[in-house]
């Protein structure tokens, strides 16, 4: 053994003793700089993630808020906000689940909170209930009129005009003004509720305005008239004449 | 004869050897297999505190542009619900407005990131076609963020949740720069990356991220991915579904239904 050592160069034995210091060195400042929990289950601390689990919370969740308030739940279930949750208007609320009386969940009064989803908006998809608030009862509280928890319109609306304004300002300056909608449309009551639902119907035969403009037809003689077997058989009127102003061309 | 028995005891030596040789080298793949099964069996079992085990889920999120109204509810309750600084360019959800003009124009903005509502602005031009699109982490399969944080502060949890380890994050804004979806911001205080985690101290708890819990058209959808009774398997069923920047193979969690083309 004795033999073997002394075999070994001077350099060399001093060059190891060197290199297990510096294993040992490595060892150490490697062992007290990576969190002990590094790469368990990645290459990442494991209590990292407890520790974002562990983040405070501030939304209590809507099936908290159905625990106690089964009287407004009640009522919002059958109306068009049955799918909002109520935080969504009330604010993050998690404070009064744990302590009811002390933490209130904010109640939105103002003009203001409202139109954050009811304001017109070109980009917002058809059908989306929408408003101009500076035209639309400027100086009423959106309360006063709609319930939040069963908004409806105060009023169903009666006649076309109240969602069709564009093409009953269109009608109103033509010769068809003293036509009635449903005259040439059948609109079914729903489609006041779903509107796309329930679709009214339109004219489908070149019969339907030969009514009145047929050449036969019994009607006013200042109303125009065709020749239904020669004016065009092949197409319904309204491909060609818009109905709701025919003397635009 | 002494030839004989030296040749047996040779014999005697070789199959002696060979015996030793055998154990030597079988002995480390056992022990090896000893430890990996010990290994394997207690990432089985890790599981959070409260006894959530995230191997067994694989979150993702849905969103269908066509139910998006722009009202920015997301947004403003992600800030509350994650300490989000209230300035505006921190978000870790935000809504972006799509505007396509009949001459090919294409204008995208998102002002204090839809929290304050979008103005009507009116042009001359005649807008084709326009929508709104919710952006958020896209919690990437394949994270790129993830492959260039220098110290493991960022990384994919087993549930498929981008996470970030803050108090291991050096601030170095690799990540930041890495991330084709620029969803994540630098935050003012602690000089650490942030990003969305799904809202993760919520999903633990059997609790939807807050940004679909108040969604008011159920535009925003968040589920299991291979739970065949999940919400986000039907959506991703129903609808035809888009990604964002698929030729980045980045593999994205987040799926869009109705996707224009436009959106980038």
């Amino acid at each position: 053994m004795k033999n073997f050592l002394a075999g070994i160069p001077e350099q060399v034995k001093r060059l190891s003793v060197l290199l297990v210091i510096l294993v040992i060195v490595f060892i150490v400042v490697r062992s007290t700089l990576i969190p002990n929990d590094f790469g368990k289950i990645g290459h990442y601390r494991a209590s990292a993630v407890q520790n974002i689990a562990n983040n405070e919370l501030h939304y209590a969740g809507q099936e908290v808020c159905v625990d106690c308030h089964d009287d407004i739940v009640a009522v919002k279930t059958k109306g068009y906000h049955k799918n909002l949750s109520c935080e969504v208007c009330h604010g993050p609320s998690i404070k009064h689940t744990e302590a009811p009386d002390e933490f209130k969940p904010q109640i939105q009064r103002n003009r203001s909170f409202c139109p954050t989803c009811h304001e017109y908006l070109p980009s917002r998809p058809t059908g989306f209930p929408q408003i101009v608030s500076a035209s639309h009862n400027p100086r009423k509280i959106c309360v006063s009129c709609h319930n939040p928890h069963n908004p409806v319109p105060p009023v169903t609306p009666k006649g076309c005009e109240a969602c069709h304004a564009e093409i009953v300002a269109t009608k109103s300056l033509s010769f068809h003004s003293e036509i009635p909608c449903t005259k040439c449309h059948v609109a079914n009551e729903k489609h006041k509720l779903s509107p796309r639902d329930n679709l009214p119907t339109k004219p489908t035969t070149r019969e339907f305005c030969g009514q009145c403009h047929a050449e036969d037809a019994n009607s006013p003689k200042d109303i125009p008239r065709i020749n239904m077997a020669t004016h065009e058989p092949r197409y319904v009127c309204w491909q060609c004449h818009y109905p709701h102003l025919p003397e635009a061309q | 004869m002494e030839k004989k028995i030296n040749e047996a005891e040779k014999k005697l030596e070789r199959r002696n050897f060979l015996k030793k040789l055998a154990v030597i080298s079988v002995a480390p793949i056992a022990f090896g297999f000893l430890g990996s099964g010990e290994k394997l069996m207690g990432l089985k079992k890790w599981a959070l505190n409260n006894g959530y085990v995230p191997k067994d889920h694989k979150w993702g999120m849905g969103i269908d542009i066509n139910k998006c109204i722009g009202c920015g509810r997301c947004a403003d309750a992600c800030k509350n619900e994650n300490n989000v600084p209230r300035e505006p360019f921190f978000f870790r959800t935000w809504v972006e407005r799509y505007r396509i003009y009949d001459d090919g124009e294409v204008l995208v903005d998102s002002p204090n990131g839809s929290i304050d509502g979008f103005e009507v602005l009116s042009t001359k031009k005649k807008m084709e076609r326009s929508f709104f699109v919710p952006k958020i982490c896209n919690h990437c399969d394949n994270p790129p963020c993830v492959q260039v944080c220098p110290v493991g502060a960022t990384f994919k949890s087993e549930d498929g949740v981008v996470l970030v380890d803050s108090d291991y994050c050096i601030g170095c804004r690799y990540c930041i720069q890495a991330c084709p979806y620029g969803a994540r911001f630098l935050h003012p205080v602690t000089r650490t990356a942030e990003k969305c985690t799904f809202c993760y101290q919520r999903i633990t708890k059997d609790k939807l991220p807050v940004c679909v819990e108040v969604c008011p058209t159920q535009a925003r959808v968040f589920g299991e991915l291979n739970k065949k009774a999940s919400p986000l398997v039907r959506f991703l069923r129903m609808n035809k579904i888009g990604i964002l920047k698929p030729s980045l193979n980045t593999e994205p969690k987040v799926f869009y239904a109705n996707l224009d083309m436009e959106v980038k």
